[in-house]
């Protein structure tokens, strides 16, 4: 050894007794996630909802998801969206697409508004990505048609020559299974999401004779669509 | 010792089948990561079909260098060096090939299920429920194995690389069990409990040490047994391995926040996660000033040692992407380089220099103590330690390029106050880079091929007789 030891007495006791070291570990290795996560699920600021009640739609007691407007809000993804978006997730779109537009001027040209927290507060697992290999999604709802969406996911460069996303033939081929997907939605609602007992006995005929490519383009086709932006507003402080 | 008295004392087996595996994966890893390399610059290789496509296929590359290769190599590095530094043999055999069969059936089930597109979305934590669990039980029983046979050891003070591995063993223990936390659906499905913003916090926080503690923590502890063995000197700072070795424990945990600046998450959260990374570059060079300096003084050896060549390469850039890193932390920096190639690039400046580099050296080192032997050809080590910096600096520098280039033309005005360039205007130009990268990339795998090969000819004539020869024999 260059130098000396000179331990602290609780730094010789931890290196002769594995279990101290043990525990010591236990504690310092909780406290910066305990402080960094545990107030999210609690102060008030961190839902854009809480200060902009407007954010969310307020669904009347015998509405169903398909009484939802485009502005009206945000509101859990109905069968086919959501059956879209678990194939989204499959395909691991997130690894080349973002979903998380950041307040600045070239991305709010770009992508629109900047994104609230709100907005993915339904969405098990978030799928913000963390990189854009391909441009961010989170408002790509509405951009284009149905039809452009189906030439492009089946092959991407016969509408955008640059482009180094992969072909989905075979979303057009895969039939969705209306029994799982009501699965799905059971399982959403387990776990907070407020589907009613009506939207989840519904999915099966929702989505009954559709296909992924279909399931997949309304998924896209209402991201970033739910909320109504005021540009006077400021969600975030 | 004689070599069959040190063969009866310790339980070595289980290490040669961990080394082995470790370069296997490492090939595999690697050139799962040049084809998906290739397929952002040649997407006809995505072939049209769902199990080659890119967002299935990535996973399968970052689970396979991370969990595959880092995990071999971790293992088989962690019950080496315990036994040698707590003078003792492992406590339990048993629970030693269990940890090894269990993590490769975990492999194997990672193969097969990750290209079917069984993916729980989240990063680094793909894999489904199932295997999730499998995962928690196989690294309870290596951490358990670990922690007992410290705490029979011989020597009264434990070395400074158990303290190291056993931080990693705490801390991806308490990351996977919470970031997996989620309700199945059926036996390959489930959706992650939280949601939104708190699930982004949480993924990261698991994202960030996964790196910060599994490939940065526990490779220190590869770094503190090897590079004093391999040099012949002991660390030459006690005091300072205390200190940063407190300091790294307590600060990484709070850095996943930078991965999302700017994003829905708070801005307390962010800018609390910037502000410690910044302070990060101090333990961070700790550990690589310790490392540097104990090899002060050996420098003689780096003429004729190979070996060391790779532990010094490696702290190299250990020092450089840790210094890389808290930069990107700053807002400023972060607002141009998140969401482009500078972070992957940084990524495999510490994947490729670091992780692999520190890794091959002790791998190689240990396959020589296990064999009782030399390496089979001190020439291919050399060649593989020149195939893997010059792939290494290959692919960063055409990431850091092309990175940058892709921050500011996504930024750019012109003079009428309009975006300048498309987006697929900066795809266009991103792919000389990302056929460099492919090209960098293909000499980093070439290297390991080398690897693999020096390894298997040294074990084939290696004097000992064990399993793994035994096997090599055979084949
Ligand atoms: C021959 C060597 C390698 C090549 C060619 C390679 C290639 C790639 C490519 C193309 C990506 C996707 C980047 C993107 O989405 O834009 C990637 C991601 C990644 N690779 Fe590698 N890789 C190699 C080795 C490694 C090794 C050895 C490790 C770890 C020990 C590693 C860890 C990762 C990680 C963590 C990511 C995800 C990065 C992120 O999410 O930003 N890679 N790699
Ligand atoms: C003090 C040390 C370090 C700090 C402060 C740091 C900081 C960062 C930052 C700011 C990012 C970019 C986040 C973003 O914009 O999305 C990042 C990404 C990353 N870093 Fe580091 N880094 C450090 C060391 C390392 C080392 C040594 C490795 C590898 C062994 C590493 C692996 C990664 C990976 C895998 C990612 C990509 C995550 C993703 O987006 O998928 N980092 N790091």
């Amino acid at each position: 050894m260059a130098d000396q030891i000179h331990s602290t007495k609780l730094q010789d006791k931890a290196e002769r007794n594995v279990f101290l070291m043990f525990v010591m570990l236990l504690v310092l290795l909780s406290v910066g996630g305990l402080v960094e996560i545990v107030p999210l699920f609690f102060l008030k600021d961190t839902m854009e909802h809480n200060q902009h009640p407007e954010v969310m739609w307020d669904r009347k007691p015998g509405q169903t998801l398909a009484d939802w407007k485009a502005g009206d809000g945000v509101r859990p993804y109905t069968a086919l969206e959501l059956a879209g978006r678990d194939i989204y997730r499959r395909e691991g779109c997130y690894t080349c697409h973002s979903q998380m537009i950041r307040p600045f001027r070239d991305e709010k040209e770009r992508y629109g508004h900047y994104s609230l927290a709100s907005e993915s507060m339904y969405d098990h697992p978030f799928q913000w990505g963390s990189k854009r290999t391909g441009p961010d999604l989170a408002r790509v709802g509405g951009k284009y048609s149905d039809a452009w969406h189906e030439r492009h996911l089946r092959a991407p460069r016969s509408v955008v020559p640059e482009s180094v996303m992969p072909n989905y033939p075979w979303l057009e081929e895969n039939k969705l299974d209306g029994a799982f997907v009501a699965s799905m939605m059971r399982g959403m609602k387990t776990i907070g999401v407020p589907y009613e007992e009506s939207d989840i006995a519904g999915a099966a005929a929702a989505v009954e004779g559709k296909t992924e490519m279909q399931a997949v383009i309304a998924f896209l086709q209402v991201l970033g669509t739910m909320v109504k932006f005021d540009e006077n507003t400021n969600y975030r402080e | 010792m004689e070599a069959t008295q040190v063969e009866q004392k310790y339980s070595f087996d289980v290490v040669r089948w961990f080394s082995i595996a470790a370069v296997v994966y490492l090939v595999v890893g690697t050139l799962v990561g040049v084809y998906v390399a290739s397929e952002l610059a040649w997407p006809w290789l995505n072939m049209d079909s769902p199990y080659l496509s890119f967002g299935r296929l990535r996973p399968l590359h970052t689970n396979a260098v991370i969990f595959a290769f880092g995990g071999c190599a971790l293992m088989a590095t962690a019950y080496y060096s315990v036994q040698r530094t707590c003078g003792v043999r492992l406590f339990s055999d048993a629970l030693g090939w269990f940890t090894f069969w269990g993590w490769n059936v975990i492999i194997v089930l990672a193969v097969i299920t990750l290209p079917l597109g069984f993916t729980s979305g989240k990063e680094y934590a793909e894999l489904e429920w199932p295997v999730d669990i499998l995962i928690a039980v196989v690294w309870l029983s290596f951490s358990f194995n670990f922690i007992m046979t410290v705490a029979k050891r011989k020597t009264s003070h434990i070395y400074v690389s158990n303290w190291f591995f056993m931080g990693m063993m705490v801390m991806i223990t308490y990351l996977h069990v919470v970031n997996s936390l989620a309700i199945p659906v059926t036996l390959f499905k489930s959706y992650s409990i939280f949601s939104g913003v708190q699930d982004a916090m949480i993924q990261w926080w698991w994202g960030h040490n996964a790196v910060g503690f599994y490939l940065t923590a526990g490779f220190l502890g590869i770094m503190y047994y090897f590079v004093p063995k391999q040099a012949g000197r002991p660390v030459f700072s006690y005091r300072l391995s205390v200190l940063h070795f407190w300091a790294l424990m307590f600060g990484y945990v709070w850095l996943g926040a930078h991965h999302l600046q700017y994003t829905a998450l708070p801005d307390w959260t962010g800018s609390l996660g910037a502000a410690v990374s910044l302070a990060m570059i101090i333990p961070s060079w700790g550990g690589a000033i310790n490392g540097m300096m104990t090899l002060s003084g050996a420098w003689d050896k780096l003429r004729d040692d190979y070996i060391l060549r790779f532990l010094i390469m490696s702290l190299a850039f250990y020092a450089m992407s840790t210094f890389e890193g808290p930069v990107m932390s700053s807002k400023t920096v972060n607002a141009l380089s998140h969401y482009t190639d500078w972070t992957v690039g940084h990524v495999h400046s510490g994947a490729l220099g670091w992780v692999v580099m520190v890794a091959a050296g002790a791998l190689y080192h240990l396959v020589q103590k296990l064999w009782n032997t030399e390496m089979y050809s001190a020439k291919l080590v050399n060649l593989h330690f020149w195939m893997a910096t010059i792939g290494a600096v290959v692919y960063i520098t055409a990431m850091w390029v092309s990175g940058i280039m892709q921050g500011l033309m996504w930024r750019d005005y012109d003079e009428f106050g309009t975006l300048t360039y498309t987006f697929a205007e900066s795809v266009a130009a991103m792919h000389p880079y990302y056929a460099m990268r492919a090209i960098g990339g293909m000499i980093f795998w070439a290297g390991a091929v080398v690897m693999l090969y020096n390894v298997v000819m040294t074990v084939r004539k290696a004097p000992a007789t064990s399993t793994v020869r035994a096997a090599a024999a055979r084949a």
